[in-house]
C-alpha cells in the first residue's frame, strides 16, 4: 500500500490546530469572560482552574505553526505574510495574557490593570486567530512563491464574522469549562455565560457557512453538489445533533458534559472547514501537495511524532489528572 | 542614511530586538531549571529544610522568567514567516523538521510539567514532583539543543542539497544537517553560558542579603553553591570559547577577522587588538592599541603564523565590523571578570572568610545582571559577524526576507517595542522584588490565592506542606515577612 506522507501531514497538522484550538480556546474563552466574574475569589478560583495547564495548552500553537513551517513551508510562508497585522496582534495579545497569569498574584495593587490585559489580550487573540482562518478561507493571492496580495486583503465583513465566531466559540469552550471546574454561585454564573456563547456560536457558525457557499463557486459544489454531498452532508447533521444536546445539557449538567459536547461541536466545525477547503492549503492556488516538504523531510518528522505523541498525549493528560476536580481556594477537604 | 530605513532593515532591527529579548529568558531559565532540579534533589537526599526553602525562594522567580520566555518565544516561532518568508520557504524542509522536534521533544516536556512542579507538589508526592522538575529541566537543555543546531546550520550548513524549485533539502544523512560543523562548539558555550548567567544572578543575590544580614544562612547556601558554580564553570566557559572561536577561525573566517578589527593581512603574526574604532568605509582600524603577534598566538599557538585580513574578503561580504569587534570585547571582559570572581571566591573559602569578605559579596553584586550582557554581546558578535549572510555563504538576508512594505513593519516593530519594554519591564520588576526579599526559613513557592494554597477537593495535604503556609496570609511578596522587619 503507498501512503501518502503530505496527506499524513495535512492530517497531522489539521489534529495540531484542532488541539490547540480547544485547548487553548477554553483558556482564551475564559480570559474573555474573565470581567463578568466577580473580583477575588471567583475570578482567583476561574484563573487557578487554568493555570497549571495553559502553558501546555500554548505550545500547540507552536505545533501548529512550527509543524506548518516543517511539513508545508510555502504555506508558512506566504499565509504569515498576508496575514501579517493579525499574527502580529494574535502574538501581543499572547503576551499580555500569558504574563498575566503570573503578574497578578505578584502585584495585588495593579491586579485590576492585569486582570483587564489578561482579557483584551485573550480578546485580541482569538478575534486575530479567527480572522487568519478567515482570511485563508477567503482566499489569498500567491505569485510565484510569495504573497502577492495588498495591504488590508484579511480585512472583509467575511474574516470580521470569522474573527466574533471564534471569540464566541472560545467563550463557549471557557464558560463550560467553568461549570466542570467551579460549582455553586460561580457555575451558575458560568451557566448563563455558557448558553449564551452557545446561540451565538451556533448563529455565527450557521452564518459563516451560509457565507462559505456564497463566497466561492468551489465551496458551493462541494457542499451542495452530488456526490460530494453524500460525504459533506454529516458535518451539518451531525454539528446540529452536537448542538441540541449540547443546548439541553447546558441547563441540567455540573459536571464535564458540556465541556466533551462543547468540544464536539468544534470537531463538526473543524470537520467541515476540512471539507470546504481540501485539498487546499492556501485557497484557491496552493495545494498540499504544492506545498508539501519533500519526503524526506516528511519521514524525518513522521518518526519522532510517531514516538513523541504518544508520550505526550500521556503526560498531558496526567498533568490534567493532577488537577482534576472542583477548584477550591482555601484548605478544606 | 535615512534611505537606508527600509523594509529590510527594519524587519532586520525586528528580528534582532525580539530575540534579544527573548535571549535573555531561556538564558536564565535553563540554568534556573536546573539549579531547582539540584536543589530539590538535595532536599530530598538529606531532608534539609533549608534546600526546600531555598527551591520554594527560587521557583517563583523561576515562574515568572518562564512565562515571559514562553510569550516571547511564540512571537519568534512565528517571526520565520512573518518577516522572513523567503527564507522560510527555501530553508523550511532542512531547518523546519528541526524545530518541529524541539516542539515536540523540549516545549511539550516543560511546558507539560512546569504546571505539576509550580503547584503540585502537595498532589503528587515528593519524588513524583522531583520527576516533574527533572523534566522542565530536561526540556531546557533538550530546546537549547534544536535551536542551537538550526542556529548552527545557518552559521555552518551541511548536509543539504539544491532543489531544482531553488529550496535546500535534506540530504542522505539528517545527522550531517544536525551536527553540522559549529553545532557542538555552539551548544556547550551557550548551555555553560546560561549557567553562568544563572550562577551570578544567584550568587548576586546571595551576596545582597549577606551584605544585609551576613549571618543569613540561607544567603549563605546560594551564595556558596553560585560561587562554587563559577569557579568551575567560568574557566571551562573560556576554554569552550576558545575552541568555539577556532571553529569559527575555520568555517567563517570573515567572522574573526571582524571580531579582531582584522582590516590588513598580517603576514608574520597578527596584534591583539585591546582598543580602536573600527572604520568600514576606509578599511582600517581607527586609534588602534594592541599587543603585537598575540592574536597570531591565541589563534594559530604560533607567534610568527600568518593571519588573513578582511582585505582578502571583497567589500560586500564583509560583516560590519565595530558591532562585532566591540561586542565580542565587552563580551571577553566579562568573561574574565567571572572568571575572576571564581577565583577570588575561592580564595575567600580557603581562607573561611567566604561570607566575610565584603568587596567580594559587592563584586558579586554587581556582577548579577553581567551574564545577561555577556550572552548579548555574544549573540551580537556571531550573529553580527554571519552578514551579510542569513545562510553562511549561501544566501543573504537581503533576499530572505517577506514581501512587506516599510509602514507595516514599522508599525509592528513599534509595538513590540512599546509592549516588551513595559510587559518585560514589568516582569523584571516583579522579579527584583521578589530578590530583594529575604529568603527564609518555610518559603511559600509558587501557589496563589490570597487565602491560601488552591487545593482539590479530597485530596490530603502531603507531608511536605510545611506549617507555615497556614500561618502566612500574605503570598504576594510585597509586604515583609516578619523576620525581616528589623
Amino acid at each position: 500500500m503507498n501512503i501518502d506522507l503530505t496527506i499524513v501531514w495535512a492530517f497531522i497538522i489539521a489534529f495540531a490546530v484542532f488541539a490547540y484550538v480547544v485547548m487553548d480556546g477554553f483558556d482564551l474563552g475564559i480570559g474573555i469572560l474573565f470581567p463578568t466574574f466577580a473580583p477575588g475569589r471567583e475570578r482567583d478560583r476561574a484563573m487557578n482552574s487554568i493555570a497549571p495547564v495553559w502553558d501546555g495548552n500554548e505550545t500547540w500553537l507552536v505545533l501548529g505553526g512550527g509543524g506548518l513551517f516543517a511539513a508545508f513551508p510555502l504555506a508558512y510562508a506566504v499565509i504569515l505574510p498576508a496575514t501579517y497585522p493579525l499574527i502580529i496582534a494574535m502574538l501581543l495579545g499572547l503576551v499580555f495574557r500569558g504574563v498575566a497569569f503570573e503578574y497578578r498574584w505578584r502585584d495585588p495593587s495593579h491586579r485590576a490593570f492585569w486582570d483587564g490585559a489578561f482579557t483584551l489580550g485573550s480578546l485580541v487573540a482569538a478575534m486575530a486567530q479567527g480572522m487568519t482562518l478567515g482570511a485563508l478561507l477567503q482566499g489569498i493571492e500567491v505569485e510565484g512563491r510569495s504573497y502577492a496580495g495588498s495591504w488590508f486583503d484579511w480585512l472583509t465583513p467575511y474574516t470580521l464574522l470569522t474573527g466574533l465566531g471564534t471569540v464566541a466559540g472560545y467563550a463557549l469552550l471557557g464558560a463550560t469549562w467553568l461549570i466542570w471546574k467551579l460549582d455553586g454561585e460561580a457555575q451558575a454564573h458560568a451557566r448563563k455565560l455558557a448558553k449564551r456563547a452557545a446561540w451565538g456560536t451556533l448563529a455565527l457558525m450557521g452564518a459563516v457557512s451560509v457565507y462559505n457557499v456564497a463566497l466561492n463557486a468551489e465551496y458551493a459544489e462541494r457542499w451542495l453538489s452530488a456526490p460530494e454531498i453524500y460525504f459533506a452532508a454529516p458535518v451539518p447533521i451531525l454539528t446540529a445533533v452536537a448542538a441540541i444536546v449540547l443546548l439541553r445539557s447546558l441547563t441540567v449538567d455540573r459536571h464535564s458534559k458540556p465541556f466533551w459536547l462543547a468540544l464536539l461541536l468544534f470537531f463538526f466545525g473543524m470537520a467541515g472547514l476540512g471539507v470546504t477547503i481540501w485539498p487546499f492549503v492556501v485557497p484557491p492556488d496552493v495545494t498540499i501537495w504544492d506545498a508539501a516538504a519533500p519526503e524526506r523531510s516528511q519521514i524525518f518528522m513522521l518518526v519522532g511524532f510517531a514516538i513523541t505523541m504518544p508520550l505526550i498525549i500521556a503526560y498531558t493528560a496526567w498533568a490534567y489528572w493532577v488537577f482534576r476536580g472542583k477548584v477550591e481556594d482555601e484548605g478544606y477537604h | 542614511m535615512f534611505d537606508g530605513l527600509d523594509a529590510l532593515l527594519l524587519a532586520r532591527i525586528q528580528f534582532a530586538f525580539t530575540v534579544s529579548f527573548h535571549f535573555f529568558f531561556p538564558a536564565f531559565s535553563i540554568g534556573l531549571a536546573s539549579y531547582l532540579a539540584v536543589l530539590e534533589g538535595l532536599w530530598l537526599k538529606t531532608g534539609k529544610q533549608i534546600y526546600l526553602d531555598l527551591f520554594k525562594y527560587w521557583v517563583k522567580i523561576f515562574a515568572i522568567a518562564f512565562a515571559m520566555g514562553v510569550v516571547s518565544g511564540i512571537v519568534m516561532s512565528y517571526q520565520f514567516g512573518t518577516n522572513w518568508s523567503v527564507f522560510s520557504d527555501l530553508a523550511g524542509p532542512v531547518i523546519g523538521p528541526l524545530m518541529a522536534y524541539e516542539v515536540l521533544t523540549a516545549f511539550f516536556l516543560e511546558a507539560g510539567f512546569l504546571g505539576v512542579m509550580l503547584f503540585g507538589m502537595n498532589k503528587v508526592g515528593k519524588k513524583l514532583h522531583f520527576a516533574a522538575t527533572l523534566m522542565v529541566a530536561l526540556g531546557t537543555f533538550v530546546s537549547a539543543f534544536w535551536i542551537l543546531s538550526v542556529n548552527s546550520w545557518m552559521h555552518t550548513p551541511t548536509g543539504f542539497e539544491m532543489g531544482a524549485n531553488g529550496q535546500y533539502l535534506p540530504g542522505e544523512s539528517w545527522l550531517a544537517i544536525i551536527f553540522n560543523p559549529s553545532f557542538p562548539y555552539r551548544l556547550v558555550h551557550t548551555v555553560l553560558a546560561a549557567y553562568l548567567t544563572t550562577a551570578f544572578v544567584v550568587g548576586g543575590v546571595g551576596a545582597w542579603h549577606l551584605l544585609k544580614d551576613r549571618a543569613n544562612l540561607h544567603a549563605r547556601k546560594m551564595f556558596s553553591m553560585a560561587m562554587w558554580m563559577a569557579a568551575i564553570v567560568a574557566p571551562m566557559q573560556i576554554v569552550a570559547g576558545d575552541m568555539h572561536g577556532l571553529n569559527t577561525m575555520e568555517h567563517q573566517p570573515q567572522k574573526v577577522m571582524a571580531m579582531e578589527g582584522h582590516y590588513e593581512s598580517h603576514p608574520d603574526g597578527a596584534p591583539l587588538y585591546l582598543f580602536g574604532i573600527p572604520n568600514d568605509e576606509e578599511q582600517r582600524l581607527d586609534y588602534a592599541f594592541g599587543i603585537p603577534k598575540l592574536s597570531s598566538l591565541i589563534l594559530k599557538h604560533d607567534l610568527d603564523a600568518p593571519l588573513a585580513g578582511l582585505d582578502t574578503i571583497p567589500d560586500d561580504e564583509q560583516p560590519p565590523v565595530f558591532m562585532v569587534f566591540w561586542a565580542f570585547r565587552i563580551m571577553i571582559a566579562i568573561g574574565m571578570g567571572m572568571m575572576a570572581v571564581g577565583v577570588w571566591s575561592l580564595l575567600a573559602r580557603w581562607r573561611g572568610k567566604l561570607y566575610d569578605w565584603r568587596w567580594l559579596h559587592r563584586a558579586a553584586l554587581v556582577m548579577s545582571p553581567s551574564g545577561f550582557l555577556a550572552v548579548l554581546c555574544g549573540w551580537i558578535t556571531t550573529e553580527v559577524g554571519r552578514q551579510p549572510y542569513v545562510i553562511y555563504n549561501l544566501m543573504r538576508t537581503s533576499d530572505a526576507a517577506s514581501p512587506l512594505a516599510a509602514p507595516a513593519v514599522a508599525t509592528s516593530l513599534l509595538a513590540f517595542v512599546i509592549v516588551y519594554f513595559a510587559v518585560f519591564g514589568a516582569g523584571v520588576w516583579y522579579i527584583l522584588h521578589l530578590m530583594h526579599a529575604s529568603p527564609h526559613t518555610g518559603e511559600l513557592g509558587a501557589k496563589r490565592g490570597d487565602k491560601g494554597p488552591i487545593r482539590t477537593a479530597g485530596i490530603t495535604p502531603g507531608p511536605t506542606q510545611d506549617p507555615s503556609d497556614q500561618s502566612t496570609r500574605d503570598l504576594s511578596g510585597t509586604k515583609h515577612e516578619p523576620e525581616e522587619a528589623p
